[in-house]
């Protein structure tokens, strides 16, 4: 096996204890910041090779989201580190009774194409801050991103402990061959079940962060001009390659017909009437993708806004098919892409049946001046995450855990619930050596008045009834 | 599939809405606590007759510690499936902002024959107040307690949401095949294995509470006294079929001389002097783990018990000397009332040879040095950790419990079961209005929107923290 050496050097090193010492895990982090601020430019330059992806979008979702994640740790991390103190019962008050936070030891972080400095570098945070050893597996499909990762990277972690593989699928399945403490996957629900299948061989506990189909439902009481920006805004940021960008509008005929017009004039504000020209939008990652994107939108519904595509540019035009049917092709996966179908519904009642019938999505948006509404479809359904009246904005919060359900995945990150992931929570209680009378009562010979006694110094009364929700 | 429409049924009341309400919940957790209150002897007889469980540990085991769970766990409900609100940036001060706890549907649980009504029981438990539908799959080989619980637990909760499931191993492969959205399995690694290679083909979340070997390592400081009772107690308890019992000590060849002895006395404290006739002693629980467990006596020499009964099942309170880490004994999990001493040098070789193995459900280390406890307990990785006594960490309901790499994942116990069979689904609610806070997002694209944004929503770095 080509990585039994590397994965057996990275587990010498987390034995050897080299990761635990808080001031060891904060100067990675440190380190971490300072490629961010160093290798700006060349993230800008590689994620715009690699998918046309607009500056202002990396800087946003490759580089301020992360070092957000980054400040919020270093800011936290001695706290989160901390043991947790418990309740104890009465027999236990002069023990001592508290939550450790250990590290798994050899973690492996697989990250995908579309946000590739991202995907890989938010987990990486949680995983050094909880004190793991990692290997970082970054996607072979955005090349220019991986080859700087794997050139880079290693220059400002500590080699003994982090380590940047790259290859293709057979690279990914031999490295999955090895016995890792955690994996942490970003893509596809397929090659998640293939992950979380190599990771059972070893027991080896998983986060999946998968996809789907985000359904989106727009009652009839909005604003159509904001939910036509919002909207536009959350497909088609970074060519509609985006996990939990809105996949697919739900709505009644009379809004389809309202929100056209919306989403056009939207459209046109954002990349001007001919968006190929507009330097603020991306690109499809491959030629793969552009095929298959480009196949969607010619054989579904009819197209109202856009639909051109350039295959030399891996171009597609932000688009909107309207009267999409849910045997369409493109009501078949998800999207990916730019291009935004409308399924029209009778109702929300409706919407949320045909939301119910499919997977679990990562994520779920509604939109109505009526909060009841949202509250409805928030109620009624089950996602991953969810936003009422915006898209994709939950993700910015690090204080909200971002994982999905069902087909959409397993686990979750950000924030602390990233440094959670990657810890293993270690129930301890440490006792006195002398007291032993206390334990007298549980010791055969049995008895009925030494069961009394156990069960009223452990038992846990039931309280009156609780305050109303 | 023998099962598929069963999950399907499940399947159809929980998209119905039925187990969503605080109060059906509560009253399902309630209807547990009176199936505790009703079958309380017939649980006690159940599992006497399935491992000899004397009454004693049955009803703490079983029914006291389940209680308490379902005490924790109704007195805390409604605080526990409230939203959660969470610190929101400047941009989102009018928003709102939380996790909502949602169930994940049908889950699965199933049980081992060890401890056989608390190992399906709290998890359930979990499963209800998360708003779940479930099915149990009992352990078919403790066959009494089995069939207790398909007889009558139905009787007590909502056969529309909740079901058990019998059968051996061909049924719950075929069991297995099906959709579920959670699954919980107590049960040994290799079964482990299997289960999540199952749940992987349906992307299906689990927890799996598995085994392995305990060490528990006795410093050369520490009262012998006081140590051979604590550990003799969680040894023998249940015959030593606790997947948290000290599996074997790790000691220097003074401390084992010192042990004997008093291993010796509180053996003949708590069993008498034949404890073949204490009523306080426990039985293998099938042939096959009798023979299993007698084969493992030829390592080291026997310097306490070692006696067996084919007929009764019965193995003695058995204390190993001299074991060597290549005898049979310290190859696989004892799960029988037999404790090996493996003579180390000091606690730097008790360590290394803790850490050379799989790691542990749980991990003891006596001393009457806490430093000499605290360096075992940050040098070693173990799914729990207890000093200075054993099986004690898992009767606090405020600790998770769960293993790590061989000994398991995921964890629970307390607010930790509700949370495990519980989504936590991050939720923004934002306003229809405010689009001129939303202007500096949209293209065209510009440096002054990139500062304005930067602005609004980067989170920035503190001065130096506290020290640890």
């Amino acid at each position: 096996n080509p990585f039994a050496g590397l994965v057996s050097h990275l587990r010498a090193s987390w034995l050897s204890g080299k990761t635990r010492p808080m001031e060891y895990r904060m100067a990675q982090l440190e380190a971490l910041g300072r490629f961010l601020d160093d290798k700006k430019q060349e993230i800008l330059e590689a994620t715009a090779a690699d998918l046309g992806k607009p500056p202002f979008e990396t800087e946003l979702s490759e580089i301020l989201l992360c070092k957000n994640e980054l400040h919020e740790t270093l800011n936290n991390l001695s706290r989160w580190m901390k043991d947790e103190q418990v309740d104890r019962t009465l027999a236990m008050q002069l023990d001592s009774a508290f939550i450790r936070k250990d590290p798994y030891g050899v973690v492996l972080i697989i990250a995908p194409w579309n946000y590739p400095i991202h995907l890989f570098l938010v987990p990486l945070i949680g995983a050094i801050a909880a004190g793991n050893c990692v290997v970082v597996k970054p996607s072979e499909v955005s090349k220019k991103t991986e080859s700087l990762m794997a050139e880079a990277l290693p220059s400002y972690l500590d080699k003994d402990c982090f380590a940047v593989v790259t290859g293709g699928v057979q690279e990914t399945t031999r490295l999955l061959e090895n016995k890792f403490d955690y994996v942490f996957f970003t893509g596809s629900p397929p090659v998640g079940r293939i992950v979380m299948t190599a990771a059972a061989k070893h027991l080896t506990p998983v986060t999946l962060e998968l996809g789907g189909k985000n359904p989106c439902y727009m009652s009839d009481a909005c604003d159509v001009t904001n939910v036509a920006r919002r909207v536009a805004w959350g497909r088609f940021f970074n060519a509609g390659q985006t996990c939990i960008a809105p996949d697919y509008l739900l709505c009644t005929l009379e809004m389809q017909e309202k929100l056209l017009p919306a989403l056009r004039k939207a459209v046109e504000d954002f990349y001007g009437p001919n968006p190929k020209e507009s330097p603020d939008l991306g690109r499809m990652v491959g030629d793969k993708q552009f095929q298959r994107v480009r196949r969607l939108l010619l054989g579904s519904g009819r197209v109202a806004i856009g639909g051109q595509t350039d295959e030399a540019e891996r171009y597609i035009a932000p688009t909107v098919l309207a009267d999409v049917q849910p045997s369409d092709p493109i009501m078949q996966e998800e999207i990916f892409g730019p291009v935004l179908p409308i399924v029209v519904v009778a109702n929300m009642d409706e919407a949320i049946d045909f939301i119910n019938s499919r997977e679990r999505p990562l994520a779920i948006y509604a939109f109505s001046s009526d909060n009841k509404v949202v509250n409805q479809v928030l109620e009624r359904t089950s996602s991953g995450g969810f936003c009422g009246n915006d898209t994709l904005m939950h993700v910015m919060l690090t204080s909200l855990p971002f994982g999905g359900i069902g087909n959409s995945g397993l686990g979750m990150y950000h924030g602390k619930f990233s440094f959670d992931t990657f810890s293993h929570r270690r129930g301890c209680l440490k006792r006195g050596m002398g007291r032993e009378p206390l334990n007298a009562l549980r010791y055969p010979p049995y008895s009925q008045q030494k069961l009394g006694v156990v069960h009223a110094a452990s038992k846990v009364t039931r309280k009156g009834s609780c305050t109303l929700l």
